[in-house]
């Protein structure tokens, strides 16, 4: 039963949270009176039974709380007389699922505010809208326990120190702070994508919780197409998930995975919300190119069948957004697939030139490659030795060595 | 973790007739908010039974039999895919199915595991992944 309500509350708290702020005016009372009615449910429920809304029930019995508390406290009689007013004129604010719906878009752009640091909006996202407990976040990230607890305690008094007030952005800072939410999202999801198999179970999940939240942001923001398009992203990214490493641990690259393995559901899903991004009709923002681009490679039968002309048209348009090396050297790579290895080198080469990536392995590596189709193995040998020299992990530099020693063959 | 829940059909309410326009919205009001959870993978309503077919083998011998199905009372009516965080919460939202009559049946879909507990060299990967960051992710 306690398993239940629990579930009960994933699916309810951040819609309880979100009404409790509107109510209260403070992320942190509303939040420890969402806890308070937990508790509530996890006496009650088990002898009284699930009730048939238990989110009104939560906020219910947070919201008495919440009166209660202020009627101890004379000096905020006010407060409460105007709360007990708010409440009585609650039935004219429209249709309820809206408000909560409202309710729950502030609470995503508090949690993501710019007051607060990168590491603490992570935090209160996973906490607020997650539904996440402070120690499954800490299990996630790696972290001591007392460590996330302490900066979800200081978010929430940097919220309130700050007056942030619970609204939606205006039109003149929506699209900055939007663009912060997303990041949030996204940088939830890549910690996922990096966990190993010795982690803990929680990591990985990461991944489903950020798509979770991603969707969760589109239902909200429908005219919004980089949020379809980061939805889009993610979904094809993960599709990829199970063919990513191999039986030993070691990890595959998208060129080498068996494609059979990839989520096909998933993948579905990825290039209906990229769609759904492109019909909104703006120009197409770094995650929609970057789903694209994952959308390209996801729908091909395979690797050598893949539209590497699109695929070079992309990686400009997204060099031209936001400029990168790393996009460049992605892009050579791409030129190497689409036009042969001839036009790949003078791209590698030019790159090579500005020094961006000087002491980039990678940099080396990918010319080795390229010079290793061309037939030219002394110097494909050369680079692979070099690209060895520069990587600090022991493992890739064995198989950077095992290729310059094979004349740069695989 | 994904889950299946599966509608079975019900002879007794759902054979020969379509569904109420309060049954449509009530199912609407339902799969709306399981989408706004950000949990809907997929879901579906299957034609009538009748329309069915069954393929059945044996051996490299195969026979259609078109439905309806006297002899099962094992049918699907439709079903939705939800992504959840255990059983617990598939149960849940299989509890808030409004339903009034039948059965709904809860099961996990499988999901090729890409993680090796037993591999030595897999705790040298995150450190490789964050080297490799941004290259060979979308290329």
């Amino acid at each position: 039963m306690t398993t239940a309500v629990e579930a009960v509350w994933r699916i309810e708290s951040s819609r309880v949270i979100a009404t409790l702020v509107r109510f209260t005016g403070d992320v942190g009372l509303a939040e420890d009176l969402a806890q308070d009615a937990l508790v509530a449910a996890l006496e009650q429920w088990p002898e009284q039974g699930i009730p048939r809304n238990p989110g009104a029930w939560l906020t219910a019995v947070a919201k008495r709380r919440a009166i209660d508390g202020w009627r101890r406290q004379s000096a905020l009689r006010e407060r409460y007389e105007s709360i007990a007013h708010t409440l009585d004129a609650e039935g004219d604010e429209g249709d309820p699922d809206d408000v909560i719906r409202d309710d729950l878009l502030r609470l995503v752009f508090i949690s993501c505010h710019p007051v607060l640091a990168p590491d603490a909006r992570i935090a209160l996202t996973l906490r607020l809208l997650g539904g996440l407990s402070t120690d499954e976040i800490a299990r996630a990230f790696l972290v001591p326990s007392p460590t996330i607890g302490a900066r979800i305690t200081r978010a929430k008094k940097t919220l309130a120190a700050a007056r942030v007030p619970f609204e939606v952005p205006d039109r003149s800072e929506i699209a900055t702070r939007l663009a912060a939410v997303l990041e949030v999202v996204y940088l939830i999801f890549n910690e996922g994508y990096s966990a190993t198999s010795g982690d803990d179970w929680m990591r990985p999940a990461l991944t489903q919780e950020a798509l979770r939240l991603g969707r969760i942001l589109a239902n909200l923001t429908p005219r919004e197409p980089e949020v379809h398009a980061l939805v889009a992203l993610m979904e094809l990214q993960a599709s990829r998930m199970a063919a990513r490493t191999a039986a030993d641990g070691s990890a595959i690259l998208l060129n080498d995975q068996d494609r059979t393995r990839w989520d096909r559901l998933q993948i579905g899903r990825g290039v209906a919300a990229l769609a759904r991004a492109d019909s909104l009709g703006k120009a197409r923002g770094p995650y929609a190119l970057q789903a694209a681009l994952a959308a390209r490679h996801a729908t091909a039968p395979t690797a050598a069948a893949t539209d590497w002309d699109e695929i070079v048209a992309l990686y400009d348009a997204l060099a031209q957004l936001t400029p990168s090396p790393i996009i460049d050297l992605n892009r050579a790579v791409a030129i190497s697939m689409a036009k042969g290895p001839d036009a790949g080198l003078v791209a590698v080469d030019r790159l090579a030139g500005i020094g961006a990536l000087a002491g980039y392995h990678l940099l080396p590596a990918v010319r080795g490659d390229i010079l290793a189709r061309l037939g030219r193995s002394a110097e494909a040998r050369q680079e692979f030795e070099r690209a060895a020299e520069l990587t600090r992990n022991e493992r890739e530099r064995a198989v950077l060595l095992g290729r310059a020693k094979n004349g740069g063959r695989a | 973790m994904k889950y299946m829940i599966m509608l079975k059909a019900d002879p007794a309410n759902q054979a020969d007739r379509m569904p109420t326009d309060e049954e449509l919205n009530a199912m609407g009001a339902y799969n709306e908010e399981v989408i706004a959870a950000g949990a809907m993978l997929a879901g579906e309503g299957l034609h009538p039974v009748e329309t069915g077919s069954w393929v059945s083998f044996d051996g490299d011998e195969r026979v259609v039999t078109d439905g309806p199905f006297t002899e099962s009372k094992e049918l699907i009516a439709g079903f939705w895919i939800l992504q959840v965080k255990d059983r617990d919460e598939a149960l849940e939202w299989a509890r808030r199915i409004p339903l009034t009559s039948g059965t709904v049946e809860v099961r996990r879909v499988f999901e090729v595991e890409d993680f090796n507990p037993d591999n030595e060299y897999v705790k040298q990967e995150k450190q490789w992944r964050e080297e490799h960051d941004g290259v060979g992710r979308t290329a």
